[in-house]
């Protein structure tokens, strides 16, 4: 990636999230805010993919960055959207420092399964802590932007704009960092770890890395999707929303960096209207869909856009 | 030896029932050109593989210079500059030629790999080119894996080993899977390339004329034991490696 | 002493239960290389299955012989498991045999979330109870506690169905025909091995060991929509902890995780929910491939 095409993206991914500001009505702006944040989860989970690693767990930092952004804001009286997302990140950091190193020795299947029960510990033990909402879960107050605090159209947009912003700011570094000396060998390792080894490198040091930004995004969606939704229970450990995440970073594939996001927004639209005229058969067509991307675009979308920059560029060499 | 850059004393392994190797002795002097011989299951690739951390030796010892290297990780071996080359390439297939090449690199970059600098930037792409260029194989850059010639794979796999400082080259048959009128070729560029930075090469080979032509002493293993270990001539005209070994007079 | 009592035996009959639920996926994944989600999704089929039959035999003067509803749960999962596991095999997983491992879990993922809206399509979303096979076997008394028959009838069940699993693969010539195609499929096939219809067995008995699970609950429940969502996972504890493939492995795994189960229900209620996975956690930090994995070859 060129950076005229990077700071390009960027821009333009800038410039459509503003306008989404003035032009979404509320549903949609509401449903955009989660989809940026969930996206931001899954885009840890491409990072992950590109190294060979899927993880089925990731509910895990996602329910604890939502926990520590309902908790701060309700228990320490801390509102200010940009301090509430910062601790849950360097808390999920943390966490995923210190299980990293750990699961980064795991790979194929045990990876996902053991990412998988470390969600499901964390399901099982806030479902049975009546202290802080049991199955119930807890409600969460609106944070504020330094100082300012909306209401209505008003927080909607804020809350918008503020995940909007962390999403181009973020994927701008992320895509940096997939192109990066470590990004190649993040794909080196997926295709022939032993090479890797040989070569010199700790292939358990790059995927532990890979695994913190995962935890680190992880915690970011989870704090903002608590923030936006004004709600947060045991169930965004379960390993069902851990497999909505896969299923955008599948969708999405791990070319790019806004196929990720575009990839989220088409299932929470897909959710949300299915719910709606379909509630017992939108299941049908999602597992449908997901069989129709593994069959025909086993890279995701993202290589929808890279096919067709190489049909371009061999049309334009010829 | 005082001289010996490698030195391997008594290494036993045995896989069950199967001996890989039985009090392995070795000596290497810095900058020679050894071979190993054997047939197949003899011991050759295991004695590679307990060199480069791939296996643990159960008994014995194997140093590098002064310096302990038994049962010390692949990529820690690596790292003190002894690298290998594989029998069967091992490469990224779905990376291209050049990007296989620019991985070498990165790794072993007189810094750690970055977060943030791009892998695939003009200055290393230029030097991932030149690396090809000296093996013959810049014209395959932009090809992925599975589109190359088992020449041009092997000549891959060693320049990638060559990344970094190298000490010790140990290649694991460089010219099998390799068309007839390749291997002299592959060899001529490969062992000038080594020594003309002065690296101790170790090579497994079961082409005996690539044996006689570019080692300068040759190891005869069979059922893990070395049986012989002179020169090349010398080792050929062995009755007990003509038994085991090479099948006949030669 | 006597808590230590309870929680055997607890932890026994949940262990049953555990086997004969888990046996058919590691069955499935040792045979096929496939780790299917869509376990949990035959589960609950079965249990769906069992439930209508039931109902339908007590409907048509089942009352007369009511044993015979047993019979009608073990039918129940011979239909699904000859209905259902050739339409999945052949229609969907054969295009994904060699592939890799997590793409396959991917692939079944997306046949669970259609199953479970099929389910709700088929038998609704109100809940179904067939308590009557439940309570035929009586009561047992063991000292001062009471426990319902039925519930070490599926002890007996899992102890007759590790037999006869076990017995198939070890003891019989098709046994060991399955056992080559599990450890070289291309050289079975080289041999004159029928192995895509291998497959379609391994995979219709791994279907119809779920849905037998699923029947056997139907009458210990109410089964309703999202059944199989927490089942699945446990199975997948089990036969990780045992490793996959093993069927003394998922055994064993189900021992020890009724009996952790069990220890936590009476000592540690809080754990009750996740110490299935800490259990798992911490066999896999022990062995990182389960208890009984497979061996592998040198790759270089």
């Amino acid at each position: 990636m060129t950076p005229a095409l990077l700071i390009g993206g960027a821009v333009a991914a800038t410039a459509l999230l503003l306008a989404g500001a003035v032009l979404l009505p509320d549903w949609a702006m509401f449903l955009t805010t989660m989809a940026l944040a969930k996206g931001l989860v899954s885009l840890g989970i491409v990072g992950m993919m590109r190294g060979g690693l899927v993880s089925f767990g990731q509910g895990l930092y996602y329910c604890i960055g939502a926990y520590v952004a309902a908790m701060i804001s309700n228990g320490l009286g801390v509102s200010d959207i940009v301090l509430v997302t910062v601790l849950a990140v360097a808390v999920t950091g943390a966490v995923g420092a210190m299980f990293g190193p750990l699961l980064a020795t795991y790979r194929g299947i045990f990876f996902a399964m053991l990412s998988l029960a470390l969600s499901m510990v964390l399901y099982g033990t806030l479902a049975k802590i009546p202290a802080i909402g049991g199955t119930d879960g807890l409600n969460v107050a609106s944070p504020t932007f330094l100082g300012w605090a909306p209401e209505g159209r008003a927080l909607q947009t804020g809350l918008y704009l503020y995940v909007a912003a962390v999403v181009v700011i973020v994927g701008t570094v992320m895509r940096l960092h997939f192109d990066s000396e470590r990004g190649l060998i993040t794909l080196a390792v997926r295709e022939n770890e032993l090479r890797v080894e040989y070569l010199g490198a700790s292939t358990r040091n790059a995927m532990a890395w890979n695994y913190v930004f995962a935890a680190m995004l992880g915690g970011f969606g989870g704090a903002t999707a608590a923030l936006a939704l004004g709600h947060v229970d045991p169930e965004f450990a379960f390993w069902t929303t851990s497999g909505e995440f896969v299923f955008v970073a599948i969708l999405a594939g791990w070319l790019s960096v806004p196929a990720v996001f575009v990839s989220s927004i088409i299932l929470e639209l897909v959710r949300s209207f299915s719910n709606l005229y379909f509630p017992n058969t939108w299941q049908i067509f999602l597992g449908g869909f997901l069989l129709a991307v593994i069959f025909l675009l086993p890279d995701g979308l993202g290589s929808l856009a890279r096919n067709t920059l190489r049909r371009l560029r061999r049309g334009t060499k010829a | 030896m005082s001289g010996a850059i490698l030195t391997a004393s008594a290494v036993c392994k045995s896989f069950g029932a199967v001996t890989a190797a039985s009090d392995v002795s070795v000596q290497v002097p810095e900058g020679a050109v050894y071979s190993l011989i054997g047939a197949n299951g003899a011991g050759k690739t295991s004695f590679v593989n307990m060199v480069t951390g791939y296996v643990t030796p159960d008994t014995g010892s194997i140093r590098l210079r002064d310096r302990e290297i038994t049962g010390l990780t692949p990529r820690e071996i690596t790292r003190l500059g002894v690298h290998r080359s594989f029998q069967i390439p091992q490469l990224c297939n779905e990376l291209t030629v050049l990007e296989n090449m620019l991985v070498a690199q990165a790794i072993h970059g007189s810094h750690t790999p970055s977060f943030l600098k791009p892998g695939r930037s003009r200055e290393a792409k230029d030097r991932a080119r030149a690396t090809l260029e000296r093996f013959h194989v810049a014209e395959h850059a932009d090809r992925l894996i599975p589109e190359l010639s088992g020449g041009v794979k092997k000549l891959l796999d060693i320049a990638m080993a060559m990344a970094g400082e190298t000490r010790i080259m140990l290649l694991d048959e460089p010219t099998s899977g390799v068309a007839a009128d390749e291997k002299f070729p592959i060899m001529d560029l490969v062992i000038g390339a080594l020594k003309e930075i002065g690296t101790t090469v170790i090579f497994v080979e079961h082409d005996m004329d690539v044996v006689t032509r570019y080692s300068e002493r040759v190891l005869a293993f069979y059922a893990g034991r070395i049986i012989a270990d002179d020169a090349p001539d010398e080792v050929l005209a062995d009755p007990d490696v003509q038994k085991y070994v090479t099948g006949g007079a030669q | 002493m006597e808590l230590a009592a309870v929680i055997l035996v607890d932890g026994l009959i949940y262990a049953g239960w555990l086997f004969i639920v888990s046996v058919g996926l590691t069955l499935v994944f040792g045979v096929l290389n496939i780790l299917n989600i869509a376990h949990g999704s035959l589960y609950a089929i079965g249990a769906y299955a069992g439930a209508s039959l039931v109902g339908v035999y007590f409907a048509w003067g089942g009352d007369a012989f009511p044993y015979g509803s047993y019979l009608a749960l073990i039918l129940a999962a011979v239909l699904v498991a000859v209905v259902v596991g050739p339409i999945l095999e052949r229609g969907l997983l054969r295009h994904f045999y060699g592939r890799d491992e997590v793409l396959n879990v991917l692939v079944t993922y997306a046949v669970f979330l259609m199953l479970e809206d099929v389910m709700k399509l088929v038998w609704g979303v109100n809940p179904y109870f067939v308590y009557e096979p439940y309570t035929l076997l009586g009561d047992v008394e063991l000292g001062p506690l009471f426990y319902v028959g039925y519930d070490f009838a599926v002890i007996g069940m899992a102890i007759v169905v590790g037999l006869a699993v076990w017995l198939s693969i070890n003891r019989t010539r098709m046994g060991k025909v399955v056992l080559a195609v599990i450890h070289d499929p291309d050289m079975s096939r080289a041999m004159g091995v029928n192995v895509p219809r291998i497959y379609m067995g391994a995979f219709v008995a791994g279907v119809f060991l779920a849905a037998l699970g699923g029947a056997m609950t139907a009458p210990m429940i109410s089964v309703t929509p999202g059944l199989g969502v927490n089942v699945i996972i446990i199975a997948f504890a089990v036969v990780i902890i045992g490793g996959l493939g093993s069927i003394e492995g998922a055994a064993i795994g189900a021992l020890m995780v009724g009996l952790a189960r069990a220890a936590s229900v009476h000592l540690v209620p809080e754990a009750e929910l996740f110490i299935i996975y800490l259990v798992m956690a911490a066999v896999l930090l022990w062995r990182p491939e389960g208890l009984f994995a497979k061996a592998q070859a040198r790759k270089i």
